[in-house]
């Protein structure tokens, strides 16, 4: 590629969240006119806190970010904007209160010539660019009219209507249809037609090879390499993102399950029977036995995670029974759910498990109190002999009991959580996502913890948007599109292939 | 001894502490030593402390039940209208204006008024808890509706009594004390043992920290939100007793007026942190002692009792700042460039 | 154009609106059929006349509701400026100084409440508390007592009229102060603001969601100060309209009224979560305290009767608010 085609580079950026995380280290990336630019890497590598640098969100330590060769730092997104980076993340991040229309052009409203708002343009305009998606729905409603999905197109078309010359994607797709995900597809082609950059940012490799030129991978918060799409196999470039810890991976996975015969013996623990909740699940029928990883699968959204809310009585059960080993359960509340020896570890760590400003002992007992009941206080003693047992058995790096839940890494922090929950003795586990976003080998013990607990009898069940770590742990899965279960697969038929195909809406086995 | 002085100093009524003791030298290096005397009368304690125990005891009493709601980063500005509703209710049996068949029998009073005013903290808790409006907006309503309640009740006029029963409630002595400092001991003590003997201040500090998380791990945050606002508005009516034995009558336009910011700011003094989390009763209670006695210091020096409003509202504003992660980073990032400069 | 602004809010906006206008119109039924004299058009126009300075401060008050903030320093910025201009005229400083001196005010204080909230992440609610006591505080300490106000301009502003006569019987002819029609500015104003300019959308982006509407690349910290110093703005300019109405100064003028703004908004279709409202709903919410005022003047009642009785209405208007929230929320999953 020619120097005068570069239109973003970016040099040696540095970013670190206190002393302890190293978000990025001296990491590159270049983006030329006209290209769709895959940045990848696992959970953790930094894609997007460099996403987060480039738009303005966060401020960078160190580096240079230039545009057309003029360097930029930008402050703020208003400032990210004016410098025509433009930006759709993967939650929607509009206004739901204003129309359609107006959510893509507020900022950047056209006005008549007495400076006034033109609200027929704008819903003409607005008409006009969602046709070129073949999203044909009234402008002038409200947005939270539709669906997340068209949500996110609207965001889409927003993005790609600014006056921008570098669009960033941060995983647009996890809550498009396949159909949709074309469409998107068609629309980035035809914006690099017209020369605009794209960053592309998505965990589906097959997206990667079907429209992406280049790809640049981070790992643990550095660079790898960037290379172009059809010069680099699929096998070489999930071995650049796993890197060197793939091996220890292996190890953590062979830590040995049972052999089939021996698990299949268990009795069930929880049998949901058409199981509905306003609003979300519908219809649901589930049966979880003592000592299987259940897998969920399916895309945000799916319903993966609302039916773990529903069992642990977050979401109210509006149809349905339940019944945990064989008696009927009233699950009203989580204190319901933990009485029948239920825990569920939920998907945000950080808005909805860690109590930051208390103490790590304080997190770890706060679940067990609530069972025992608000007059039967743990004594300090006993609460810090249970801290220490658990930093110990999960290996929990931190200076002490006292220290603030806050002040430790991600990986240390879910383990806290876990902790939290084995310290309820419970018989049923539920995890939403419990390696987001944690670095690899924390990730691979607390792999190893799940599947320790299962082969000692415990139920299990596991929520991950990484395949791979599904099909490591799992011994069954559970395919979920549309808050209904679309498919089932056990032991050897778990693979790859047969998840996506299930997912994508091929197949209802 | 030093491990005694260490602990002591990690408590969060630590720094209020020597605040207040601060304040109580500097009164009497002012007075010339005068503001220490104690005098025994009739086997009854008089002197300045006294004094500032006594009219701080309503303060000190509110300043509890405010640190629970503060802590779970709530507010409860109706503690002004809740005193007044209770002091009109007391008053008006007393006086047999309302409930004749009591024959102003003080008892019922007191049991009627201390119901009234817990029947508000419900209506308050049930409003947070269950229908879910932002605390000021909820306790706002009977901030004002509540004084409107306490005229209808009295019908508009200052109620005026006379029972030597109901006086106690302000001015008795129990062993030479004041009776108001036992009512304060047994309240407080009771919300500390509460707190510190069952998980209910972990629960509190949790639902105040996070209160998504702390629902997720089965805590009921409906039911703490309602049993603390219920507290506030119960202990509010005590209060209300104590002024309103102290004027021997109702007023409602001046019942408690502006308490509400006195409570608040006795809290900040305390050190709980208005955003929610960690709290600490007793540094709440020396928080109130230290906004009387600033009062009091205040009016000794003999500025005017206007000003003090204005005082304690700044005050406010720059325990806040003092509290707030974003002005302390703008402190130190100012620092750090001026060590620059002074280095380079 | 400006119907496919409201077609779009007929969830949650118009079912509070046409509650309050429905709720309107049989309270001044009842009033009608109940008191003789009370069908009028002075009876209507008195509802502006009486409530002008409460409906521009409310005006000013939405705007920080529909920010998604909240403002209580209302009431004692109204007292403020009424006493403060009534000392500054006593003093005998120029009528036009003093008025320009208190909108400035009004502005400062708003924009720091703003920024301090803004800047330092301290809550809305504490913030403006203690600028509540901080107003409250100074209003006793410039004057404890009420100060007559005898400038000239104020005069003619309280006194001087626009006789309105619709027809020739006497229940057919009414008057408008002069200060009313500062009332219909600042409400044209307010309406074009929120409608048609930028900062006006923002300002229902920001109460939509402020993260979100900084990613969209809005300046949040500019609109939310923003909505915090047009709050002020709108309660000064309120107290110097309370002061033409009242033609004295006096501090402890207004107590609790931040309760009636804030529910006049609320009882308009404002919602207290932001992001929804409408300053013609705010004004039909201070029409109705006004109505219940009159009917409680006219039944001869205790005045607390006011209060009591919007304090039960705005419970009744958040009830509903939220039940409509709860429904939208559950019928948006099974639709979708």
């Amino acid at each position: 590629m020619s120097a005068g085609n570069q239109l973003l580079t970016v040099r040696n950026i540095s970013k670190a969240f206190g002393k302890a995380v190293i978000a990025l280290a001296d990491v590159q990336f270049d983006l030329n006119r006209g290209e769709i630019h895959a940045l990848l890497g696992e959970n953790g590598a930094g894609k997007s806190t460099l996403i987060k640098v480039l738009t303005g969100v966060e401020n960078k330590d160190q580096g240079i970010i230039e545009m057309d060769g003029r360097q930029i730092n930008p402050r703020s997104t208003q400032e990210a904007q004016n410098e025509g980076i433009s930006t759709v993340y993967q939650e929607v991040n509009l206004c739901p209160n204003l129309s359609v229309a107006e959510n893509i052009y507020i900022g950047r409203e056209p006005r008549n010539r007495f400076g006034t708002i033109n609200w027929k343009k704008i819903n003409a305009d607005a008409r006009e660019l969602l046709d070129k998606f073949d999203l044909h729905i009234n402008v002038t409603k409200n947005l939270d009219h539709y669906s997340v999905a068209v949500q996110q197109m609207v965001a889409i078309a927003r993005a790609s209507d600014i006056d921008a010359k570098v669009l960033i994607l941060d995983e647009p797709t996890s809550s498009l249809s396949s159909a949709e995900v074309d469409k998107l597809f068609q629309i980035m082609r035809k914006l690099r037609e017209e020369g605009m950059g794209i960053v592309f940012v998505t965990h589906f490799l097959d997206q990667v090879y079907e429209v992406t030129d280049r790809i640049t991978v981070l790992r643990n918060g550095k660079y790898v390499g960037t290379y172009l799409t059809k010069e680099l196999p699929r096998v070489e470039l999930v071995g650049k993102m796993i890197g060197k810890d793939y091996a220890g991976l292996k190890e953590a996975m062979n830590a040995k399950w049972p052999e089939e015969a021996e698990r299949q013996e268990k009795e069930t623990f929880i049998k949901l029977v058409n199981v509905s909740s306003p609003g979300t699940v519908k219809g649901f029928e589930l049966t979880v036995k003592m000592g299987e990883v259940l897998g969920f699968s399916g895309l945000l959204g799916s319903g993966r995670s609302e039916t773990a809310k529903v069992l642990f009585g977050i979401d109210p059960i509006s149809e349905g029974e339940v019944k945990v080993k064989n008696e009927m359960a009233h699950l009203h509340s989580p204190l319901d759910a933990i009485r029948n020896g239920i825990a569920f570890c939920p998907e945000n760590r950080k808005t909805e498990g860690i109590i930051g400003e208390l103490s790590i002992w304080e997190n770890i007992i706060l679940a067990l109190q609530v069972k025992r009941g608000i007059f039967h206080k743990i004594s300090r003693k006993e609460a810090e002999e249970l801290a220490k047992e658990y930093i110990e058995k999960l290996q929990i790096k931190t200076p002490g009991t006292e220290q603030l839940i806050k002040n430790l890494s991600g990986g240390n922090q879910q383990k806290v959580i876990l902790a939290r929950w084995l310290a309820t003795d419970p018989e049923f586990l539920m995890l939403d996502e419990p390696t987001r976003g944690i670095d690899i080998g924390t990730k691979a013990e607390i792999q190893k913890i799940i599947m320790d607990l299962a082969g000692r009898g415990m139920a299990v069940l596991f929520i991950s948007s990484e395949i791979d770590e599904m099909l490591r742990c799992c011994t069954r899965m559970i395919v979920l599109r549309d808050m209904k279960q679309v498919g089932e697969l056990n032991g050897k038929e778990i693979s790859e292939e047969a998840i996506m195909r299930i997912m994508a809406g091929g197949e209802a086995s | 001894m030093r491990e005694t002085w260490n602990r002591l100093s990690e408590k969060q009524y630590f720094r209020p502490l020597i605040i207040f003791i601060i304040i109580l030298l500097f009164n009497g290096i002012v007075s010339k030593g005068e503001f220490f005397t104690l005098s025994i009368v009739d086997g009854h304690l008089y002197g300045r402390i006294i004094d500032i125990v006594r009219n701080g005891s309503k303060l000190m009493i509110l300043a509890g039940g405010m640190t629970m709601i503060l802590a779970t980063g709530g507010t409860d500005i109706s503690v002004g209208s809740i005193m007044a509703i209770s002091g009109a209710i007391a008053c008006s049996i007393v006086n047999g204006n309302i409930f004749p068949s009591f024959n102003g029998n003080v008892a019922a009073a007191i049991i009627l008024a201390i119901l009234a005013g817990t029947v508000s903290g419900i209506w308050n808790g049930f409003l947070v808890a269950k229908i879910k409006i932002q605390p000021i907006v909820a306790t706002m309503i009977l901030m004002v509706a509540g004084r409107g309640i306490a005229q209808l009740i009295t019908r508009g006029k200052i109620v005026t009594i006379t029972s030597e029963t109901y006086y106690f409630i302000n001015g008795g002595y129990i062993c030479g004390l004041p009776f108001p400092l036992f009512i304060v001991l047994f309240l407080v003590g009771f919300l500390v043992l509460f707190t510190g003997r069952t998980a209910f201040g972990l629960f509190l500090e949790s639902v105040g920290c996070n209160p998504t998380a702390s629902k997720y791990v089965g805590i009921k945050v409906d039911r703490m939100l309602l049993a603390i606002y219920t507290l506030s508005g119960a202990f509010a009516a005590v209060a209300g007793l104590i002024e309103s034995a102290g004027i021997k009558g109702a007023d409602c336009n001046n019942a408690g007026l502006g308490i509400e910011m006195d409570a608040i700011l006795a809290v900040a003094i305390g050190g709980t942190n208005l955003m929610g989390g960690r709290f600490s009763i007793p540094a709440s209670v020396i928080g109130a002692l230290i906004v009387q006695s600033i009062t009091t210091t205040v009016l000794a020096l003999g500025v005017p009792a206007a000003y003090i409003r204005v005082l304690k509202a700044l005050l406010i504003i720059i325990i806040c700042l003092s509290q707030s992660k974003q002005f302390k980073d703008l402190v130190i990032k100012r620092k750090m460039i001026n060590r620059k400069v002074v280095g380079s | 154009m400006e119907q496919t602004g409201k077609r779009k809010r007929v969830h949650i906006n118009n079912i509070s609106l046409v509650i309050t206008v429905v709720l309107f119109i049989l309270m001044f039924l009842f009033g009608s059929v109940k008191y003789n004299n009370f069908l009028s058009l002075s009876t209507f126009l008195n509802l502006f006349n009486d409530n002008a300075y409460l409906m521009i401060a409310a005006i000013g008050a939405t705007f920080v509701l529909i920010s998604g903030g909240i403002d209580i320093s209302i009431a004692s910025t109204i007292a403020f400026t009424g006493v403060s201009s009534a000392f500054l005229l006593e003093r005998g400083v120029p009528a036009f100084l003093v008025i320009l001196l208190m909108l400035l005010v009004g502005i400062i204080v708003g924009c720091t409440q703003g920024a301090l909230i803004h800047y330092f992440k301290l809550q809305p609610f504490i913030v403006t508390l203690a600028g509540q006591f901080l107003m409250r505080g100074l209003c006793v300490v410039i004057s404890e007592r009420s100060i007559p106000i005898s400038d000239p301009f104020f005069k003619t502003m309280a006194l001087g009229k626009v006789a309105v006569r619709l027809g020739e019987a006497k229940a057919w002819n009414g008057k408008i102060y002069y200060y009313v029609f500062i009332l219909l500015i600042v409400f044209a104003a307010a309406v074009y603001t929120l409608r048609y300019t930028k900062f006006g959308r923002c300002l229902y982006a920001l109460g939509g969601g402020e993260t979100s509407a900084s990613l969209m690349g809005l300046n949040v910290a500019r609109t939310k100060i923003a909505a915090y110093g047009i709050s002020s703005f709108c309660a000064a300019l309120g107290g110097i309209v309370f002061s033409f109405y009242t033609l004295a100064g006096f501090g402890l003028q207004n107590l609790g009224l931040e309760l009636d703004a804030l529910s006049s908004a609320v009882i308009g279709g404002t919602l207290l979560t932001g992001g929804v409202g409408t300053v013609a709903g705010t004004v039909v919410g201070v029409m109705i305290e006004g109505i219940i005022q009159t009917i409680v003047t006219y039944q001869n009642l205790n005045t607390w009767w006011t209060k009591v009785t919007i304090a039960a209405l705005l419970c009744f208007f958040i009830v509903i608010q939220r039940i409509i929230a709860i429904r939208a929320e559950k019928s948006k999953g099974k639709n979708e």
